[in-house]
């Protein structure tokens, strides 16, 4: 399999926040009190190892953006942590200090959700990479955050087993950052997200205590914190210890590529085998422009003049996958594909998974600029809301390759521009602002895997109400009410918890119905 | 704000139509409360909630009234909102495989909803009769969690009415989706201490082509324990491996989903691991999701790691509990006798060195005041404080959780 490096591309974006319908958090950056940065400094210096705490300049720089380069920012300080204890007693000592903290794991997020602070210390998790155990008769593994995803399923591989969520940056993403975004991946269609994944974590509290949520086994008494905990982009916390459940390898694999004159065609098969009851672990699809750049950055070879092609796994059971097989198939035939490939070993398969996994990196290859965008519509929306990302793109003159994740309907336009021509970044993110507003508009979500980070925090309230947002924030409150674990991101503006703001405003119902008079 | 004149019950009949005086039948494990609402709209729920605030009346969520026993009594209850009119089918997308419901729909009527479009919500119904919001509230599940998880899980969106009577929104309608904290996750299995749910989303599964249940006997927890990792650990991958053990041996049941011909060889590869005294059937055997437990005695949900359940069914077995649940997931249920309590603190010792818990989910009164019902909680603190993030007031089902939250 290809290093899927559209993580570490130096000209990605996506949305961006300057066309939002409010202005993201005022400063999400923050303004560096170099006292309190001093003060912060010489305790961290007296507790941590020698190297583990960074203060020059230059090495700080090295941490300024994760992946999502577009937006950077050089940290005040950067702890490398090797042990749960640096972690607290970093994150202690930063809640004394009431400054912020943000943990970073391998740097490869696409919503800035690792954003360093100016005003601030970053937790880079990276060398907390010990694989703890590996326990198949448990369906477990205990890992450190540091640990690269890949490499679970790499511990688990000799006793037949691997870890399901596979991010198209498996090869170099971290658990604790798959963690933090809830990250999905190709085959979590059949699989599942991280959150389906992740039985137990040991988190630092925003105020540095140590507390374990969940375990080896499921349903932990209490509320669901782990299920809070995942996805909350490391605002409520940094995970020190993560158990995570283990799936057995299936017994056979089918890899499927099919070429069709259009993506309404290919969404239609997809249709046709989802409403057939078919679950493939993975349906991917590609438009003409996405191929192209695939074609010009792997030489993938997919089937000549496709207006679309479709990439559909199945795995489980040899009986089944036959079945299903000869199902897909069909389908797609049904629905004018006109070459249909069957992956016939592991080559064959790596080859077809090529071009679609290189596929953000590949359109550097036809564009010098791009933002990666990634919204979810309902699957059944999927050939309207493509019409009406090719009428923007035609009316604008922007381009747009679509890659996504069919059968979840997870959609990852490409919008390509090239940023030395004047107004063209304007008009990018212009039309990519405005593909989230069809996703929302289709009752979607304005991330469906990269997580709302720095980036889309304005978009927010487009989804959700004020009352949702600050529903959302009670949680941050009983976790952070000093407001120092990655603040800035996710939520457009921070809810002060120490008062319950809309509790008694507008008209009282009992006044309103009659009942009673206020006095 | 001032305080609000006139008696309660104008003041909630001001709200919500369905108001009245809450009588003995409306006990919440033997806590009478003074009134009994039915709102007929989340909108209706939250203005009825804001005027129960103004009051400081202590709420209580009810469905079907299934499981109105389980936890721990609430210290008080003031009103008991009911839910039961609140009971649509809201939407069903068919070709997105999602659900909207209200909280008040029994499970069934969702099933049936949306079976004709050979779709089903993932979820089994241990108690007949229990509503979507009373599985959300108790985090109720059963054999095919192994396969399909939980509510948690199924669960894409979900309204909620706050203590104060905002009404909030978490998730969406896309199974796809990390908007913001999933707060659904939070509602599931919180007892309604923390919000009411008035509505959810769900995902839904195809309804499987063909079935085939295995069922083997178990002459020991030993045996139990090996016929249930053969399947476990095999390529058959079965939607649900489920023990039953009611003492003395049992027996290990698996069930089989998938396409005729698939079931069918899975089914044959099945066999060679469960030996030869295996029985095959459509249909599954009358215990299969049914709680262990009969009137009077204790109820137990017994958690560990995958590779403890033989021991959990051995201790079991000698302490005379009756056992039952899923071996594939690692969650049984147990029914005690009400005299045995004194086992519950030995066998909650077991589960937390196995890696897992026991909670007395139900019990007669008089050994339930006795019980520490949950055991030892990690992460308490965090909980009690989002609790009170959610209802600083302590008004939802005061005292019926953890740390008596």
């Amino acid at each position: 399999m290809s290093a899927d490096l559209d993580s570490t591309h130096g000209t990605t974006k996506t949305a961006g926040s300057t066309v939002g319908p409010t202005s993201p958090e005022q400063d999400s950056a923050g303004t560096p009190d170099p006292a309190a940065i001093e003060a912060v400094r010489r305790e961290l210096d007296a507790l941590l190892p020698e190297g583990a705490l960074i203060t020059d300049h230059a090495r700080l720089r090295t941490y300024e953006c994760d992946g999502l380069a577009h937006y950077r920012v050089t940290p005040a300080l950067v702890v490398l942590a090797a042990t749960a204890e640096h972690v607290a007693a970093t994150v202690t000592v930063c809640s004394e200090h009431r400054m912020p903290f943000v943990a970073r794991g391998s740097g490869t997020g696409l919503s800035g959700g690792a954003l360093p602070r100016a005003d601030g210390v970053l937790v880079v998790m990276s060398q907390l990479r010990a694989i703890r155990q590996v326990s198949p008769a448990d369906h477990r593994a205990v890992v450190e955050p540091g640990v690269i995803n890949l490499d679970v399923t790499r511990a688990a591989a000799p006793f037949g087993y691997y870890y399901a969520p596979d991010p198209s940056s498996q090869q170099i993403c971290s658990i604790g950052g798959n963690l933090a975004e809830n990250s999905g991946g190709a085959h979590c269609l059949k699989y599942g997200f991280t959150a389906h994944h992740v039985t137990g974590v040991d988190l630092i509290t925003p105020d540095g205590s140590q507390v374990q949520l969940g375990g080896l086994a499921p349903d932990a008494p209490g509320y669901d914190l782990l299920g809070t905990v995942i996805g909350s982009e490391g605002t409520l916390g940094i995970a020190t210890s993560v158990t995570v459940r283990l799936t057995r390898s299936p017994e056979a694999v089918t890899t499927v590529l099919a070429g069709f004159p259009s993506t309404d065609d290919a969404g239609a098969a997809t249709s046709a085998i989802i409403g057939a009851g078919v679950v493939p672990a993975a349906i991917e699809m590609m438009d003409a422009l996405a191929i192209e750049a695939a074609e010009a950055a792997v030489h993938c070879n997919y089937p000549d003049g496709a207006g679309a092609v479709l990439v559909v796994e199945l795995d489980g059971p040899a009986a089944e996958v036959e079945q299903e097989f000869a199902a897909v198939r069909r389908f797609c035939e049904e629905n004018g594909a006109f070459e249909i490939r069957v992956a016939a070993d592991d080559t064959e398969r790596a080859l077809i998974w090529k071009g679609r996994k290189s596929a953000f990196a590949a359109v550097g290859r036809i564009s010098p600029d791009y933002i990666v965008q990634d919204g979810v519509i309902p699957r059944t929306a999927l050939p309207e809301v493509l019409r009406a990302i090719a009428e923007l793109s035609g009316s604008s003159g922007v381009r747009v390759a679509n890659v996504f994740h069919a059968g979840d309907g997870n959609l990852h336009p490409l919008v390509l521009f090239d940023a030395a021509q004047p107004g063209q970044d304007e008009a990018a993110e212009e039309i990519s602002g405005k593909i989230l507003d069809l996703c929302i508009s289709a009752g979607g979500s304005i991330t469906g895997e990269h997580g709302v980070g720095v980036d889309k925090s304005a978009y927010m309230p487009r989804m959700f109400s004020a009352a949702d947002l600050d529903t959302m924030q009670m949680v941050r409150c009983a976790f952070d009410p000093r407001h120092v674990s990655n603040p800035g991101k996710v939520f457009p503006t921070p809810r002060l918890c120490g008062e319950v703001p809309g509790r008694h405003q507008g008209e009282h119902p009992l006044a309103k119905a009659g009942v009673a008079e206020i006095f | 704000m001032a305080p609000v004149a006139t008696d309660p019950m104008a003041g909630l009949s001001g709200t919500c139509a369905d108001v009245r005086q809450g009588d003995a039948q409306d006990a919440v494990d033997g806590v009478g409360p003074a009134y009994v609402a039915r709102p007929g709209s989340t909108e209706e729920t939250g203005e009825l909630l804001r005027a129960a605030a103004a009051y400081g009346l202590a709420v209580v969520a009810r469905g079907a009234g299934t499981k109105l026993t389980w936890a721990a009594p609430p210290t008080r209850v003031d009103l008991v909102v009911d839910l039961s009119a609140l009971s649509a089918v809201v939407d069903h997308a068919a070709g997105d495989l999602v659900v909207v419901a209200e909280a008040g729909c029994p499970l069934a009527d969702l099933q049936a909803a949306v079976a004709p479009a050979g779709q089903r919500l993932a979820i089994d119904e241990p108690i007949a009769g229990s509503t979507l919001g009373g599985l959300i509230a108790t985090n109720g599940s059963g054999p095919s969690r192994m396969l399909y998880l939980t509510l948690r899980e199924l669960m894409i969106g979900t309204t909620v009415v706050r203590a104060d009577g905002v009404v909030a929104h978490s998730g969406g309608r896309v199974v796809k989706n990390v908007a913001g904290y999933d707060l659904g996750k939070l509602m599931t299995g919180s007892f309604g201490t923390l919000a009411l749910v008035t509505r959810a989303v769900f995902r839904l599964h195809p309804v499987p082509e063909s079935t085939a249940v295995l069922m083997a006997p178990a002459a020991d927890a030993g045996d139990a324990g090996r016929l249930a990792a053969a399947v476990i650990h095999s390529d058959v991958v079965p939607s649900a491996v489920e023990v039953d053990w009611p003492g003395g041996g049992g027996s290990v049941a698996i069930l089989l989903e998938g396409s005729e011909r698939g079931v069918a060889a899975r089914a044959v590869a099945a066999r060679g691991l469960l030996g030869a005294a295996v029985e095959v059937s459509a249909g599954m055997p009358g215990w299969w999701g049914r709680y262990p437990w009969r009137a009077g005695e204790i109820a137990l949900k017994l958690t560990c790691a995958l590779s403890g359940v033989p021991r959990l069914l051995a201790t079991g077995r000698d302490s005379g509990a009756v056992l039952r649940g899923s071996a594939g997931a690692g969650v049984l249920y147990g029914a005690l006798p009400a005299e045995a309590a004194d086992r519950v603190v030995p066998l909650r010792e077991l589960c937390t060195s196995l890696g897992g818990s026991l909670v007395v989910l139900d019990a007669p009164p008089e050994v339930k005041a006795r019980l520490d019902l949950w055991g030892p909680v990690p992460a308490l603190d965090l909980m009690r404080a989002v609790k009170d993030q959610f209802d600083p007031d302590h008004r939802l089902a005061p005292g019926r959780f953890v740390g008596g939250i």
